[in-house]
């Protein structure tokens, strides 16, 4: 029974590292680039959530009424003020630019919140649970998991089904043919930064709710985000999601083992993988 | 003569330091088939880049409309009502047959040209709509791609070397159905290494060789032999 | 004139200058103990290494096109290796370097295996996943001190020579000794036929790859002596330190974000660009370092700079001003001089 439980809870954990994956996956489908900040703007967002429920008082998930629309807002500006510069053929250029983000996003943060880790306030919601056939799920991590399957399901639909997605697929494939169609690449992908930013605020706000954060804890989400896309599979959002829920399980078993060594499971499992199936589970495109 | 839809002057073209138009004046009018042909390298596909944006030029020398075009990007000339089919199809893999036509659309300019209308004129594609778009033949690939570049209801539509890579008989059906696609007022330009099809479909030509033109003429009345010389760049 | 006339040369007037100039400076280095203060020893030596660490990094990610977030696994492999082979095996510091050195190439060939399926950023942040192994697993290991870590004992250090002052020299004239077999070793590994290879890889893999090139083969031999290095300087690092912790041993700031930051503003792919990288970055930190956080952030908004503006770095700007290579690795058509009346 311990043992289910520990699968049930690391499978909803998959659904919080999914969100990780989301916007990472997202970005390299459309732009292939893959973003070393991406980490540290999960915290970026944290923050936010953190800043407007302090100053207004609402509930932090409220809050997300704010925070998602900055943070589209601050993808986009930073897709066409500096990220569209490195994409080309190069690979060092998007790598070295992103990480040094990364730096300047961390310390930044340093300088404003200092280091202490601090959290948000969700009052009931933290520690509100039900029963399941002799389970105790938590309210929090059962909302998550359904908060990713929707942002999965919603980007799926929005890929498929509407002109924006459709543009980022052409974009994707063959840029010059799709700038003959009339679109503007470099607002194409602002606009997918400004989508993956948004279901990155997503991710952060919940985040800040579960546990406590600080800045030094972006490089973390960004391999958890990076080992979900990788287990799952390239250019498969619902693999991602696989992915996800494998790295929460490996996670959590590894800590019913010893509890320190939860974290190093689900590298392990992220190495066996690799190992025996390279190119993920459910890959879609090629590395 | 009534203005032209679009002319080229003194337009030179440049890969890096590579030069590879030299010079290049050009015009096509309005209603105008107009056809370009010359040997592989000599310029032609530089000058469809150069036009359609894909290529920046010095300033001053693309006109479209009476506009200056030469500086702008390729999505801006494309708002401007100028289509291509580009060399070698180049449908976009990760949409569908409907969804390669449906984004040739994305200018939003009003017309004939609808899905529908495109469906009446090649329905193969109507059966095969929701087909992954590299999953059909060398010929079906052509028609979705002339159908994607008609979608935009341009003004002046660029056909990049369709023939290549074609079946003969394919050909055939293409070529035929030609005049009935570039309808009333409607110009276009033909690049194209098969001479006698361009010409077939043309009112006037244009050799290209070594990045300069070579020879203009109307295509009706322009001897085997003019065309040879200005191929082959013989004096 | 005809073509007999002409010459083909390695090296030119300006590498031999500097050839002269770096024996010149090399014999005022090594007399460092007797002119230098302590203070200014220990700059020093932690200057040479981090040369060292930044040519390595370069010529993985520069030449090879391994772009590594990593190779903090390897430094801390090293110094925990330093500590568990005097500690426990009784090796003197000096050979438990070298065994460092070895050790990291037979852990680095697994490591390889499984990396090289992943390509570009998806390698780099793979190199990381490594490295953050590695710092889980020995913090698991209470031996060595387990989360908190452990100091290297007095016995041990002794053993390397039994006054300070002795001390201080030996680890000095090891940093400085490791910086210049580093970047000697890269240079000669570039003028080799290897070397060559590797140029030709970075430069278009897909040629290279007709050309006969086993570009995978060439690559992890690159990855495996590059770790091994990587871990010997790290045993060297931790040599001076004393102390290790796996957050110190492992830490990303440390030994990747400061080495790619000396790589990318003195010129990625030549062999000048550490050095003068390694200046600038450290000129930088004693002019800077008072200001904490405000100066990481002036160092990523500089990499960001050179990056977008200048990407060949500072010896880049340098070298196609002036055509210069102080390193000759090319080779050099030298036309005769034109006759009277020709």
């Amino acid at each position: 029974m311990d043992w289910l439980n520990a699968i049930v809870q690391g499978t909803l954990l998959g659904g919080l590292y999914a969100l990780f994956a989301a916007g990472l996956s997202l970005i390299f489908g459309v732009m292939r680039l893959v973003n070393i900040a991406h980490g540290d703007l999960i915290v970026l967002a944290a923050y936010l959530g953190l800043t407007v429920t302090t100053a207004t008082g609402l509930h932090p998930l409220l809050a997300l009424l704010i925070v998602v629309p900055t943070m589209g807002v601050i993808g986009y500006v930073l897709q066409r003020q500096l990220l569209n510069q490195t994409l080309g053929d190069d690979l060092l250029p998007p790598l070295l630019v992103t990480f040094g983000l990364s730096v300047i996003l961390q310390n930044a943060l340093l300088e404003f919140y200092t280091a202490d880790p601090q959290k948000m306030d969700a009052g009931a919601l933290e520690t509100a649970s039900f029963a399941v056939g002799g389970l105790t799920l938590g309210v929090l991590p059962v909302l998550t998991f359904g908060v990713a399957v929707l942002v999965i399901w919603g980007l799926q639909w929005t890929f498929y089904h509407t002109a924006i997605g459709r543009a980022f697929r052409a974009v994707s494939d063959n840029q010059d043919i799709a700038q003959l169609m009339g679109l503007n690449r470099r607002h194409v992908f602002g606009l997918a930064m400004a989508l993956a930013l948004g279901v990155t605020a997503i991710a952060g706000i919940l985040l800040g709710i579960r546990t406590s954060f600080d800045p030094s804890i972006g490089g973390g989400r960004l391999i958890f985000g990076f080992e979900a896309v990788i287990i799952g599979g390239l250019g498969n959002l619902w693999g991602t999601l696989a992915g996800g829920v494998i790295l929460g399980v490996a996670q959590t078993v590894g800590a019913k083992i010893d509890p320190g060594w939860q974290i190093l499971a689900g590298h392990l499992a992220f190495l066996f993988i690799l190992a025996v199936r390279p190119n993920g589970l459910f890959p879609r495109i090629d590395a | 003569m009534p203005d032209p839809i679009l002319q080229t002057q003194g337009l030179d073209a440049y890969y890096n330091d590579f030069q590879a138009l030299y010079g290049v004046d050009m015009h096509v009018g309005k209603g105008e088939v107009l056809a370009i042909i010359g040997a592989n390298g000599a310029g032609k596909t530089t000058l469809m880049r150069s036009i359609t944006g894909l290529l920046s030029n010095g300033p001053g020398q693309i006109s479209y409309h009476g506009e200056d075009i030469s500086q702008l990007r390729a999505d801006e000339v494309a708002w401007r009502g100028l289509a291509m089919v580009p060399e070698g199809r180049q449908l976009f893999p990760s949409l569908s047959v409907r969804e390669n036509l449906m984004i040739g659309a994305q200018v939003g300019r009003k017309g004939p040209w609808t899905l529908e209308a495109v469906y009446k004129l090649f329905p193969i594609l109507d059966e095969r709509k929701d087909q992954q778009s590299t999953s059909l033949s060398g010929g079906q690939q052509q028609m979705v791609a002339i159908g994607r570049a008609l979608m935009a209801n341009p003004d002046l539509i660029l056909f990049d070397e369709i023939s290549l890579g074609l079946a003969p008989i394919i050909i055939k059906d293409i070529y035929d159905a030609l005049p009935g696609i570039i309808g009333e007022g409607m110009s276009a330009i033909i690049v194209e290494q098969d001479i006698s099809k361009a010409l077939s479909v043309s009112s006037r030509v244009y050799c290209l060789q070594e990045g300069r033109i070579s020879l203009e003429g109307a295509s009706d009345t322009v001897s085997r032999e003019e065309i040879s010389r200005a191929y082959f760049g013989i004096e | 004139m005809s073509l007999q006339d002409y010459t083909v040369s390695r090296s030119s007037n300006a590498a031999r200058i500097a050839a002269v100039v770096a024996a010149l400076v090399l014999i005022a280095l090594i007399a460092a103990p007797w002119w230098a203060g302590r203070a200014e020893m220990r700059l020093m030596g932690e200057l040479f290494l981090y040369l060292a660490l930044a040519s390595l990094w370069n010529l993985m990610a520069g030449y090879a096109g391994l772009v590594s977030v990593g190779q903090q696994a390897y430094v801390g492999f090293g110094g925990y290796m330093l500590f568990a082979l005097t500690m426990f095996a009784g090796l003197h510091p000096i050979a438990a370097i070298a065994a460092a050195g070895l050790l990291g190439a037979l852990a680095s060939i697994p490591v390889a295996v499984l990396i090289f399926r992943l390509r570009g950023a998806y390698f780099a942040i793979g190199t990381w996943v490594i490295a953050e192994v590695f710092r889980l697993g020995f913090a698991q290991v209470s031996a060595l001190g387990g989360g908190s870590g452990s100091s290297l004992p007095v016995a041990v250090v002794k053993s390397l020579a039994s006054k300070r002052a002795m001390r201080e020299a030996l680890s000095y004239w090891l940093a400085l000794g490791a910086a210049v077999v580093v970047v000697t070793a890269v240079y000669l590994f570039l003028r080799s036929r290897k070397g060559l290879a590797l140029t030709a890889i970075r430069d278009n893999e897909l040629a290279a790859g007709s050309l006969g090139i086993d570009i995978w083969r060439t690559k992890f031999t690159v990855y495996v002596v590059t770790s091994a290095l990587t871990a010997m300087i790290g045993a060297l690092i931790f040599l001076q330190k004393l102390r290790i912790s796996p957050d110190a041993a492992f830490s990303v700031n440390d030994w990747t974000a400061f080495v790619i930051f000396i790589v990318v503003i003195g010129g990625i792919g030549t062999i000048e660009g550490p050095i003068i990288g390694t200046l600038v970055f450290f000129a930088l930190r004693e002019t800077l370092a008072d200001l904490g956080t405000t100066y990481l952030i002036v160092l990523g908004v500089v990499a960001i700079v050179m990056m977008l503006k200048a990407p060949k770095g500072i010896w880049g700007v340098i070298r196609s001003r002036y055509d210069l290579q102080l390193f000759p690795l090319g080779y050099r058509v030298i036309a005769p001089k034109p006759d009277n009346g020709a």
